[in-house]
């Protein structure tokens, strides 16, 4: 008898260390697979933050460029800079054909011209001068650079010619080749081009969805969560409407995509591609998120408080506005900004409404037309050019980034302005 | 309290129902209460008297499924007659529950936010009066004179009940109710509360609920014993516990069941 009780309990320490180690092994495994998924994003998306920049010496020479004896202000900025951007890309090999002045052409980006004027109207003293200008290397470059690129292929697999590389390894032996931090990335709309392309007008097409996301869904989720839970009597009615918001929170965000184009396009023709529908769109999605946080954290107010409001002859609106709604905040502004964090990361009901059109200008207001961040992932991903691959993973840490902060302000207010009750 | 020999009534209650959707809690309840006594209300777990109780501040207006049927008379008005206003009722009637429940602020708001609510303060200097005499009446001046901004809920349980006491009286109520207001307390914070009540009802009505047998006979002056929803016997503390007329009665405070 003794002995089988010993037994008993050796199998029940047993089963719980088994059942701990399971534990540790599901913690371990989820670790190993964030740890790889952000050693790989890391990996591939560093890069992105560094561009090459190719030092080209640049003649600023008046007649090529038109230019009348005393220019005006406005008379260099109307100048003809194509012709010295050529002339000075094909002097990097004096004895360049015509095809290879062409293939020297296309060594840098077609950004050239402009950085070349940028550079004199900067100085307009450089007239009749040579300095040496940074301009942006091509994508392939960019990637030869950064070893990114199969420098083996057979070169009519490649997009990088032999003789281009000849003239690039001997810039870069000539330390005519720097890398530099890529604020182009943070200050440049999308581009065809990938050395040109940034995340300006997706970065401020998402702050605009959210910003407007925000303005609709919070006031619209917080008096609904109010009114349910202080106000509204408990019948049939109100449990049919609360089972909905749970429903809704579950609906597929595409759905509320194909909603955003059935009716704010089709029906209101509100003007396509605008994070105006974008953050519309987004906050129908958001709605019952917020609307969620915001009861259950009502419900977490305990009722003396009520009672205690009520029997100090407060009315039912001192109490709940006075006591109640409070003293929900933090709870109601966490399960917002995590909302909004989802929103932020949606993808599906943002390509409906047309966000996922190619947009080269940023967005002064919400109702002009722009991607988001997620879209701009996704656009990327889908270009074929060697040099997208890097800037999907850096926008992915962009948006990861935000992300994290989102969250990370969500749990402060949560931890700090959240009331124990003892 | 008699003026020229004759009790005077404060609270009058006719023929009291109450109905938790279709189950009956109270069932006709005839009480009177005296003016400036103490009325304590006894009885089992579960018998309607603090069901009675939150009946005479409308309390349970907030419970969807209450109905109450009846007469309270309170100053020659029936509160529960379509024209009364619970929020004025609430200012003249003052609760105090059986779990301390101070809000989440600091001590001053605590007690500032009755009077502030109805208007009963004109400057700031007539505000800060009205917290001291208030946490003066409520024997807590001496203990938080010096931390009146820190939180309330920060104070040890017998002085956030004392903190709620005194915000109950800050609006100066003509009646306070008390739903078992020493049951999360020890003995001592007990026997402060318990001393309170003897000082506050020379201002006040008090009427309160309580398991404590001994707690009744302490403080009160009147009993009304509760069984099962009816309001068995009620009369004078003294006659009540040594002399009961009915053998409920008898059994319950001699300990018999309950």
């Amino acid at each position: 008898m003794n002995k089988n009780k010993e037994q008993l309990l050796n199998k029940r320490y047993k089963a719980e260390k088994r059942f701990r180690l399971y534990g540790q092994g599901a913690i371990f495994m989820a670790f190993l697979f964030l740890i790889i998924f952000i050693f790989k994003i890391f990996s591939t998306g560093y890069s992105a933050f560094q561009k090459t920049w190719l030092i080209v010496p640049v003649t600023f020479d008046a007649e090529l460029m038109m230019l009348e004896q005393n220019p005006s202000k406005q008379d260099l900025k109307d100048a003809d800079y194509y012709d010295i951007a050529l002339k000075s890309m094909a002097d990097l090999d004096p004895n360049a054909n015509e095809d290879q002045e062409n293939e020297l052409k296309r060594m840098v980006s077609y950004f050239f011209e402009r950085e070349i004027k940028r550079e004199l109207l900067n100085d307009p003293s450089l007239i009749g001068k040579t300095k040496d200008v940074y301009l942006t290397a091509s994508d392939d470059l960019d990637q030869v650079f950064k070893g990114n690129y199969p420098r083996d292929l057979p070169e009519d697999q490649r997009r990088v010619t032999d003789y281009q590389l000849k003239i690039f390894d001997q810039l870069v032996e000539l330390g005519k080749v720097e890398s530099k931090f890529n604020l182009s990335f943070f200050t440049y709309p999308d581009s065809r081009e990938a050395e040109l392309a940034g995340i300006a007008s997706s970065f401020m097409g998402s702050i605009f969805s959210i910003l407007v996301c925000l303005m609709i869904a919070f006031p619209v989720a917080v008096l609904a969560a109010i009114y349910l839970e202080e106000f509204a009597p408990k019948n049939r009615f109100t449990d049919f409407i609360e089972v909905n918001i749970n429903n809704l929170a579950a609906v597929p965000s595409i759905v509320f995509g194909l909603l955003g184009l059935g009716i704010l396009l089709a029906v209101f023709q509100l003007p396509r591609s605008t994070p105006l529908v974008g953050g519309i769109t987004l906050s129908l999605m958001t709605l019952p998120t917020i609307i969620i946080a915001c009861r259950a954290s009502l419900k977490a107010v305990p009722p003396s408080i009520r009672e205690a409001a009520l029997a100090m002859g407060a009315s039912k609106m001192q109490t709940t506005m006075h006591h109640t709604v409070p003293l929900s905040m933090p709870g109601t502004l966490s399960g917002t900004i995590i909302g909004l964090a989802q929103a932020l990361g949606e993808t599906a009901p943002l390509i409906l409404i047309g966000m996922v059109a190619f947009v080269n200008t940023i967005p002064g207001s919400p109702l002009d037309p722009a991607a988001s961040l997620p879209v701009q992932i996704y656009i990327w991903a889908e270009s074929a050019e060697r040099g997208f691959v890097e800037k999907v993973s850096a926008c992915i840490m962009v948006l990861l980034g935000f992300l994290i902060i989102m969250n990370l302000f969500a749990q402060i207010i949560r931890h700090k302005f959240e009331k124990k009750w003892s | 309290m008699k003026k020229n020999g004759v009790k005077m009534i404060k609270i009058n209650s006719k023929n009291v129902d109450v109905y938790y959707g279709k189950k009956q809690a109270l069932f006709n309840i005839n009480l009177d209460i005296e003016e400036n006594q103490v009325t304590a209300l006894i009885g089992p777990s579960g018998c309607g008297k603090s069901t009675f109780l939150r009946c005479l501040n409308r309390m349970n207006d907030v419970i969807d499924i209450c109905r109450v049927k009846g007469q309270i008379i309170i100053n020659d008005f029936d509160i529960n007659d379509k024209s009364c206003d619970v929020v004025r009722l609430r200012e003249k009637i003052g609760m105090v529950f059986q779990k301390p429940n101070p809000f989440p602020k600091t001590i001053y708001e605590n007690i500032s936010y009755g009077p502030t609510i109805h208007g009963m303060a004109q400057s700031k200097n007539e505000m800060d009066e009205i917290v001291e005499t208030s946490l003066k009446k409520a024997a807590l001046w001496e203990e938080v004179k010096d931390r009146l901004h820190e939180p309330g809920t920060g104070l040890s349980g017998g002085q956030q009940q004392r903190l709620c006491i005194a915000r109950a009286i800050s609006v100066k109520p003509e009646v306070i109710l008390m739903d078992e207001p020493c049951s999360a307390l020890d003995p001592i914070a007990t026997a402060q509360i318990e001393e309170l009540i003897d000082e506050l009802k020379k201002d006040h009505t008090i009427i309160i609920v309580t398991h404590s047998m001994a707690q009744a006979a302490r403080v009160s002056q009147n009993t009304g014993f509760f069984h099962l929803g009816e309001l068995i016997e009620h009369g004078s503390t003294d006659k009540i516990f040594k002399n009961p007329e009915n053998k409920k009665t008898q059994d319950y405070i001699t300990g018999r069941f309950g």
